[in-house]
């Protein structure tokens, strides 16, 4: 069995491989190789899933070794797998997700003459995260990280014709590059302080390290995590992330890559465990990226952008649960796992909606379309009551969980974070709920005129389809449709499949380990009061939203409203804080160079180009003048002499 | 009479010389001021042999002679060689080997 480990990342590799190196021969069928490829290795987890389901609990860990890497004296590199039923987690949902968006691809990007290149990024994007899930030890996992951030670079970009997907994937590559600055700092680290980088020895022998060190790997561990994980501060590459094709943004920047930074943060949980003080920066970075995240979800008008702040609050959840230490790390993941049906789910809805809209991402232009596209409006729905954690649907069990565990935290703590995760379900509902009813319900308002307001923008679209006078929307085509019908039963069923028994937590209990939390009050009231706050935003976004028709112009807004649609304004803060700054110290640091080194060496050679040019003249080639140089030479001699006689 | 008096005439002697090579252009008198020159290093090497009692200096003066007569003639070959291709023995007028 253990040989398999290295199929899952073998077959999307090779597909990479295959696929970007294959150049036109491979145009016609490369897609379906793609896909192939992608099922080859959901396949593979399957059947190590069900070989891993029939051994005890502390047996199901499988290790395989396939070579050493860097041998040299006491660094030993490896590139070893570890599979545990933490990476099986990650290997089913990265595979399964992955498979169902290579197919839903398939469709949606037909129209595309680079669809090939596409599915090569794609498969490439697999491989790498299963190579981050699958590592033994940091190293291998670094490799991954980049890996996946290379494939998301490219993703982005993959329109890169437009400047705006462009600038969005140096962008995300740059905010990234941060974050893997910290986990590079946190390997080296860990291999002065404990003399490898495995996680065997690492994990177990992390109480022996003193604790200021291990706050030191922790804080660089969760500043990683902060990068790839789209969390305060590193937050602001998500937002533009959507430029990329829409299924890139359900698979790497919903379900999968953006969840690493929660993988890592469990992983580590053990270095964690130890250093209070981290994981208290951990619960506040959680804390904090869920409400903005909720906040920009709020006010945001483009569908893609809305459901991407969703994203960014969801992750906050997981990374406040990770924070919790051993009573939240398996709700963590139980929430990721979830989070990836549903979000995928929703993202893949949108997709649809756009491919049937001529591409239109304004909410505000969208309304009444549940009656045109009725599979995407079943499907959207399904996720969207599961993401608000409708009672019964996967969202409810997984949200439910990390609220109780953060109001077990204890104390006043306990009670913050408790108020802030329900407030943060009581907007999730409202930025859920306005999405829903501006894009399925209401007036049709694709069919109004384009207001001259804003004609700029929109003419260049209208033009285009100008002479059936506005967009026709209709159901998707069938490889697009399936796959959210079965993201839809994921996010429908999941939640209920892990809680019945307990059985996710029980089944992720040997590696990360599980204390029951208390909350000070009833699990029923925290329940409750979970349900209750959600009805309550689903009826605040019905109230503005729902019973009153929507202006296709957004309103002013308020003061709040203005800035949310700015992203909080991160990016003027990014511009303030670090870009002005950055580029008043290398405008210095040239002026210094051109000033002060240049001017010392240009000094230098044009004092000695002077004093030469000079000291020229007294080559006149008159003989007279030579004499008088002798001549002056030999009495200088003179009258040293003397005076060195007279003293 | 003292021969340190001779000295001193040596030094005006000398004087003279120098002002003359370094003042004058016209080559053939830069060439007598030169020879004055050496006359007068002659007659300080005569005096101090006599002040000092031995012959040193005089065998030196022989040698200066022979020297100044050798270098008379190469000095005059060359100035007549010059007078012939420019029709002047001014010594300004040849500067050609300046930069």
């Amino acid at each position: 069995m253990e040989s398999l480990i290295g199929l899952l990342v073998g077959f999307p590799l090779l597909g990479a491989a295959v696929l970007l190196c294959g150049g036109k021969r491979v145009d016609r069928t490369g897609h379906w190789l793609g896909v192939l490829l992608a099922g080859a290795s959901f396949v593979v987890g399957a059947v190590l899933f069900l070989d891993m389901l029939g051994k005890n609990a502390d047996e199901r860990a499988l290790h395989q070794h396939l070579f050493s890497w860097v041998p040299v004296e006491s660094f030993q590199a490896d590139v070893a797998f570890q599979l545990d039923q933490l990476s099986m987690t990650f290997v089913l949902l990265i595979t399964g997700v992955g498979t169902l968006i290579h197919i839903y691809s398939v469709g949606y990007m037909e129209h595309d003459e680079r669809r090939r290149r596409f599915f090569g990024y794609l498969n490439l994007f697999l491989a790498a995260m299963l190579l981050l899930v699958l590592a033994d030890n940091y190293l291998l996992l670094y490799v991954g990280w980049e890996g996946v951030g290379l494939a998301s670079y490219l993703l982005i970009g993959f329109w890169q014709h437009k400047p705006s997907a462009a600038v969005a994937a140096k962008k995300a590559f740059i905010v990234n590059r941060v974050g893997d600055a910290g986990l590079a700092i946190a390997i080296f680290l860990m291999f002065t302080t404990f003399g490898s980088f495995a996680f065997a020895p690492v994990l177990s022998n992390a109480t022996e390290a003193g604790e200021g060190k291990l706050t030191a790997i922790g804080l660089m561990l969760l500043l990683a995590a902060c990068g790839k994980s789209a969390q305060v501060p590193l937050q602001s590459w998500l937002g533009d992330a959507m430029e990329g094709p829409t299924p890139v943004s359900a698979l790497i920047h919903a379900a999968t890559m953006v969840t690493a930074g929660v993988y890592l943060i469990t992983r580590s949980g053990a270095i964690f465990n130890a250093a209070p003080d981290a994981q208290t920066v951990v619960v506040v970075v959680g804390a904090v990226t869920l409400l903005y995240g909720a906040i920009v979800g709020c006010a945001k008008d483009d569908i893609k952008k809305a459901l991407a702040g969703s994203t960014m609050s969801q992750i906050g959840y997981m990374v406040l649960a990770a924070g919790l230490g051993p009573i939240g790390y398996a709700f963590a993941i139980m929430h990721l796992v979830t989070h990836g049906f549903f979000k995928a789910g929703l993202f893949l809805g949108a997709g649809s909606v756009m491919h049937g809209m001529n591409d239109e991402v304004d909410m505000r232009r969208y309304g009444g379309l549940r009656k045109y596209m009725p599979v995407t409006f079943v499907t959207f729905g399904l996720g969207y009551l599961a993401i608000i954690g409708f009672p019964g649907l996967s969202g409810f069990f997984s949200k439910d969980q990390i609220i109780e565990a953060a109001f077990a935290k204890g104390g006043t703590q306990g009670w913050i974070l408790g108020a802030v995760t329900l407030l943060g379900a009581a907007i999730t509902a409202y930025y859920m709920t306005r999405v829903m009813l501006l894009t399925f319900f209401g007036e049709e308002r694709w069919r109004q005129k384009t207001p001259s307001a804003d004609a700029p923008s929109a003419e260049p679209a209208a033009e285009v389809h100008g002479e059936h006078g506005g967009p026709h929307p209709h159901e998707s085509p069938r490889s697009m449709t399936i796959p959210m019908i079965v993201l839809a039963f994921g996010s429908v069923f999941a939640g209920g499949l892990f809680k019945v028994g307990d059985s996710f937590v029980h089944w992720l209990e040997p590696v990360t380990q599980f204390e029951h939390g208390h909350p000070p009050v009833s699990a029923a009231v925290v329940t409750g009061a979970t349900v209750v706050t959600m009805l309550v935003g689903v009826g605040a976004a019905w109230l503005q939203y729902g019973r009153r028709p929507v202006p296709v112009v957004a309103p002013r807004g308020s003061l709040l409203t203005r800035a949310a649609r700015r992203d909080l304004l991160q990016d003027d803060i990014n511009h303030a804080v670090l870009v002005k700054p950055g580029e008043y110290l290398t405008r210095g640091l040239v002026y210094v160079d051109s000033k002060v080194v240049d001017g010392l060496v240009n000094g230098t050679a044009a004092s000695f180009g002077g004093l030469s040019g000079r000291t020229r003249r007294l080559q006149n080639g008159f003989v007279r003048s030579y004499a008088v140089s002798m001549f002056g030479g030999a009495a200088v001699l003179v009258a040293a002499t003397l005076l060195m006689r007279a003293v | 009479m003292s021969p340190v008096n001779y000295v001193y005439l040596a030094a005006l002697l000398f004087t003279i010389g120098a002002a003359g090579v370094l003042i004058r252009r016209n080559a053939i008198v830069v060439f007598m001021c030169i020879e004055l020159m050496l006359n007068a290093a002659n007659l300080t090497l005569i005096a101090f042999s006599r002040i000092h009692g031995n012959l040193d200096g005089q065998i030196m003066a022989f040698f200066v002679m022979v020297v100044a007569a050798a270098e008379v003639v190469v000095g005059l070959a060359i100035i007549v060689m010059m007078y012939r291709s420019r029709h002047s023995a001014s010594v300004d007028d040849a500067s050609l080997m300046k930069l």
